[in-house]
């Protein structure tokens, strides 16, 4: 097999995914609306019950809705990760996940094409959301457009390597509910998404270490300093530690010889 | 000497505390279609699993064309086209979109994939139906679409679980026949699992595995002398109570 063979494999995985997505077209709109009603509702409701003082990147007092529009966008990267891994282990109860293993490409690169695919839908949401929200006056700079790519796909990578992980683990489609209460919530609200660190650390030191640990935190962060056209390196470092650790884990869950793939079979 | 296709020797495989296969050794030479005989829970599917590397292999050795699978399994699947027992095609895919996969997996160029698609959808009579949703086919013409996409990357060796599970008569009859026909025409080497008696046919080789044991190996009139049945049915069932009395 030659690098070609890669690309072309790559290539293959990322139009099905890409062919799925639009064939469900709920799934659009429901990834959608979802961080919308976080916007319309909620942020509206929090306006003046949390305040938010001047501090990095932004350069002045900002709505809350600007506070939390990156917490939202990571929010859709989030759901994308998980749903692609609900598709993993929707296509491993279904049979159709062996035309994906059976394949001479090697496991790593399999699986490595099906994050990417994955990413590529996450940043196609992400941008239609910043598309929406100009109507709630989230303006970020012409250029944090384009600074923010490479952070949500970073951010897109981590979280759908995690997804990756959690379904190389889930045994059963009905186990999937237990990711929504263990996984996307807590980590979801114990981060920087809804209201700034220094907040948190006021209120609970050990809660701000937690969040401080969480790297969907550290998401957000590079997706919020990215927007203005900003880098924030030590969210970058940690998104590429968590991407190569939650990534290799997932090979390993599903080497048959090695992971929980293999545990599986023998219980 | 010709190598075989396909060999399994001394094959063992166990979930837990449960035995599952135990010793089972044959080989397959390119061009002979064999049937896999043996009940539900016979060990079918796990020796597929095994073979198409879904699971990981502990006891003996899988060679396809001489090369062991745990050694070089990718060169091992490049030569390996596989039909599963349970339907793996994306039905909110159409038959065309779900080939196109296929053959990216594989490393085909779309153009090489076109044409190869082209040649495989005619050849199982579905050209007409080639930009319908999978959804949209019957269960046969699935199995069909499912076999032309194990040929797309032209393999030497086809191993088909229970393919004709839940299909009529005229389906089972048609895919039975196709792949008999690319064996003796394409020098395909095939092994045919399936719990059905009559899939065996005049002539047959026929493999009985019972409960993760082969109890009988070779043409259909050597198991009949060898069991003195007077038909296939009555020589599996003396078989499969020989183990159970054992």
């Amino acid at each position: 097999m030659r690098p070609i063979h890669y690309l072309r494999c790559l290539i293959g995985v990322s139009l099905r995914e890409w062919l799925r997505f639009l064939n469900q077209r709920g799934r659009f709109f429901s990834a959608l609306v979802r961080p919308l009603v976080w916007l319309a509702i909620f942020a509206t409701g929090f306006q003046f019950v949390l305040g938010v003082s001047i501090i990095p990147p932004y350069d002045t007092y900002i709505p809350y809705s600007i506070y939390i529009a990156p917490g939202l966008i990571a929010m859709i990267l989030m759901f994308n990760g998980m749903l692609s891994s609900l598709s993993m282990v929707y296509d491993r109860e279904m049979g159709s996940m062996r035309v994906l293993m059976v394949s001479p490409l090697p496991r790593w690169f399999l699986l490595t094409a099906k994050l990417f695919a994955g990413v590529i839908v996450s940043v196609v949401q992400a941008y239609s959301f910043l598309a929406i929200a100009l109507f709630w006056e989230i303006e970020p700079p012409w250029y944090g457009y384009i600074a923010v790519l490479p952070a949500l796909i970073l951010s897109g990578l981590m979280l759908g390597a995690l997804g990756l992980l959690l379904s190389s683990a889930i045994r059963q489609l009905e186990n999937f509910a237990s990711v929504m209460n263990f996984v996307i919530f807590p980590m979801f609200f114990a981060s920087s998404a809804l209201y700034p660190l220094w907040h948190v650390k006021e209120a609970s030191l050990l809660l701000y270490r937690i969040c401080l640990a969480n790297p969907f935190t550290h998401a957000v962060e590079l997706i919020r300093f990215a927007l203005y056209g900003q880098v924030e390196p030590v969210s970058a470092a940690v998104l590429v530690a968590a991407t190569i650790i939650f990534l290799a884990l997932a090979v390993y869950g599903y080497d048959p010889a090695k992971g929980l793939m293999a545990r599986r079979t023998a219980e | 000497m010709t190598i075989p296709a396909f060999a399994v020797e001394g094959l063992g495989h166990r979930f837990g505390q449960r035995q599952v296969l135990r010793g089972v050794s044959f080989s397959i030479n390119p061009g002979e279609f064999t049937v896999l005989l043996g009940l539900n829970g016979a060990g079918k599917t796990t020796l597929f699993s095994l073979a198409t590397r879904l699971y990981a292999q502990g006891e003996g050795a899988i060679r396809v064309f001489g090369m062991d699978i745990q050694r070089q399994p990718l060169r091992c699947l490049q030569q390996m086209g596989a039909v599963f027992q349970q339907p793996t095609l994306d039905l909110d895919l159409s038959l065309e979109q779900n080939l196109y996969y296929h053959c990216a997996l594989h490393g085909i160029s779309r153009r090489d994939a076109a044409r190869r698609i082209a040649v495989e959808v005619e050849r199982v009579g579905l050209s007409d139906r080639r930009r319908d949703k999978a959804r949209q086919l019957s269960g046969g013409q699935r199995r069909r679409v499912e076999i032309a996409r194990a040929l797309l990357h032209r393999p030497q060796l086809l191993l088909l679980d229970e393919p004709t599970v839940g299909l009529d008569i005229s389906s089972r009859q048609f895919l039975l026949d196709h792949v008999r026909q690319l064996c003796r025409e394409e020098g395909l080497a095939a092994l045919w699992a399936t719990h059905l008696i009559d899939e065996a046919g005049d002539g047959a080789r026929v493999i009985v595995l019972h409960r993760g044991e082969v109890r009988a190996d070779g043409a259909t009139g050597a198991i009949l002398g060898a069991t003195r049945a007077p038909s296939l049915r009555a020589a599996f069932e003396t078989l499969v109570q020989e183990r159970a009395a054992a």
